[in-house]
């Protein structure tokens, strides 16, 4: 495995999120063949990989969405695999993810989408208090007057935001991110690059970042890995992983990539 | 556990492929008998458990009711009239018209208000039941409850299964009346019989123990029409064509219990009558 030295990125060594020798395989397919990853306190951790290569299951897995079939996946020292009940959901409350398709619940209003995590989980909280709490994280995603908007009426670059806002409303340690920019334009991906580098900064959060746009994983990842057939073929900085001397990964990268 | 079991035992006992793709057809088969099981029995776990969500249950009462009422007090009062229109001519035959309301009393209230509740509620709620959780589940937003910590089975299952378990009953008690009302109003055509008389008359007919048997069976259809509207919508596949299957396969898989569930209540039913 490797362990590149971090202290120039994050102040900490002490690992969030340790996978080794994970395998997944859905009836004959075999999806994840031996992952190994660990996510250090504070980093973004950028995946690339093509489409059907197991990203999402990935992180699903980390999210407790999906079981491996072997393997130990620790998330913030408990092997969330074998969690059940309430310690599951306490665990889950610390992890943020932000879907592929946004995921947003469409028979709810944007404050209700916020609100909805807040009052399922916290009970005792004052609608005041959770109207601040819901007014806090659109602003965090720059999105402060969509409150009662339905989610059909918003963009794609807008659901986006507003997913990753109804994550941050439970103030997560961790967020996990399916494909934040797939399916938008440059301008708005690159808006949504910045927000995930200010979630870093603002919630001080760890963060993996599913993608396989490359100047997402430039611009946000820390570290960059590359998911090819089922394994992590090489992880480091963005600019080792874009030299390997691979056939399959030079032809990852050239594919319209202007620089 | 039990079902990879039973899967590598029978993928050792088979040679040939035309057997393979057989025992793959049974194996799958097994497997969805053993999924449908597990989920049902989940709901007799979690409904029982905390928290519950009574105002999300009101609200899909409302739902459930307001959904099939229309078409429901059409339907009724439609039958009620056509099936008096037609028991008529025999019962004259026997100069027995007097018994049209006790007739009617049974037909409507012991077998057809309750099955053409059913019939309908399986239509109207349970396809859009299997649509909703569908459309939520190809759209991850069933994962996104499960990531922030709610139980989608307690949040989404459970009050939508209570919901049609205790609306489903009382729609078909009050189809029951317009049916009743529908033959009340062809009855008294003819013979000018009173309305109080009428429904006096056709209550007579029926002991505690049918008014009861339908008050079950209305109850089991309700849960049901429920419940497989979610297990079809819980487990679709990815896609739209996957939301449009269930919300199909619902109301084929509903519609067939309902007519089997009815045969075994009414022959238990009989059972305990001889008794
Ligand atoms: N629940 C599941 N059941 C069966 N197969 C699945 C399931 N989830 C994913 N797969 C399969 O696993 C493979 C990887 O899927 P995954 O969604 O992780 O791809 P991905 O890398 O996220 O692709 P994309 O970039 O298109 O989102 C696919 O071939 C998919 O069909
Ligand atoms: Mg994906």
């Amino acid at each position: 495995m490797e362990t590149p030295k971090l202290e120039h990125l994050t102040n900490s060594n002490e690992s969030v999120i340790s996978i080794t020798g994970l395998f997944k395989s859905f009836g004959e397919l075999h999806v994840l063949k031996g992952i190994d990853l660990t996510v250090f306190k504070g980093e973004n951790v950028a995946v690339l990989g093509k489409s059907g290569s197991g990203k999402s299951v990935l992180i699903k897995i980390i999210a407790g969405l999906l079981k491996p079939d072997q393997g130990e996946v620790i998330v913030l020292g408990k092997h969330i695999d074998k969690l059940q009940g309430r310690e599951l959901d306490e665990l889950r409350l610390r992890i943020g993810f932000s879907f592929q398709s946004s995921a947003l619940y469409d028979s709810m209003s944007v404050y209700q989408n916020l609100a909805f995590p807040l009052t399922m989980n916290f009970k005792h909280l004052g609608s005041k208090e959770i109207k601040n709490a819901v007014m806090e994280a659109l602003d965090a995603v720059g999105l402060p007057d969509k409150t009662d908007q339905m989610p059909s009426d918003l963009s794609g670059g807008q659901r986006k935001r507003i997913g990753v806002a109804r994550t941050l409303i439970l103030k997560p340690e961790i967020m996990l991110y399916d494909e934040p920019t797939s399916g938008l334009d440059p301008v708005t991906s690159s808006e949504i690059n910045e927000l995930i580098n200010n979630v870093q900064k603002r919630y001080k959060t760890s963060s993996v970042i599913i993608t396989h746009d490359l100047t997402c994983a430039k611009s946000t990842g820390n570290r960059t890995a590359m998911l090819l057939d089922g394994r992590f073929l090489k992880i480091g900085k963005f600019e080792e992983v874009f030299n390997t001397q691979d056939e399959q990964v030079k032809r990852f990268f050239s594919y319209n990539f202007i620089q | 556990m039990r079902v990879k079991d039973c899967n590598s035992t029978m993928k050792m006992n088979t040679i040939g492929t035309k057997k393979v793709v057989f025992s793959k057809a049974v194996d799958n088969y097994l497997i969805g008998i053993d999924k449908a099981y597990r989920f049902t029995t989940r709901f007799f776990i979690e409904a029982f458990k905390k928290p519950f969500h009574f105002r999300e249950v009101i609200n899909q009462c409302f739902e459930v009711g307001l959904r099939s009422l229309a078409l429901i007090t059409v339907t009724g009062f439609i039958i009620g009239v056509v099936f008096t229109k037609q028991s008529r001519p025999s019962l004259e035959d026997f100069g027995a018209t007097s018994w049209l309301p006790s007739l009617m009393g049974i037909a409507l209230v012991k077998a057809l208000g309750p099955l053409v509740t059913a019939l309908i509620c399986a239509g109207k709620v349970g396809s859009s039941i299997g649509a909703e959780l569908g459309s939520m589940k190809v759209t991850e937003q069933i994962d996104a409850m499960e990531v922030s910590a709610i139980n989608p089975y307690k949040y989404l299952v459970v009050t939508r299964v209570m919901a049609t378990t205790i609306t489903i009953p009382l729609l078909a008690l009050y189809c029951s009346f317009i049916a009743l009302y529908g033959s009340y109003t062809n009855v008294h055509a003819e013979e000018s019989t009173g309305i109080t008389l009428f429904y006096q008359s056709a209550f007579k007919s029926l002991s505690f123990l049918d008014l009861f048997t339908s008050l079950t069976k209305t109850i089991v259809f309700g849960f049901t029409i429920g419940i497989i509207g979610c297990y079809k919508g819980f487990n679709a596949t990815q896609g739209t064509r996957g939301v449009g299957k269930a919300a199909n396969q619902a109301v084929v898989l509903a519609m067939f219990l309902v007519f089997l569930e009815e045969i075994v209540i009414v022959q238990i039913a009989n059972w305990i009558r001889y008794f």
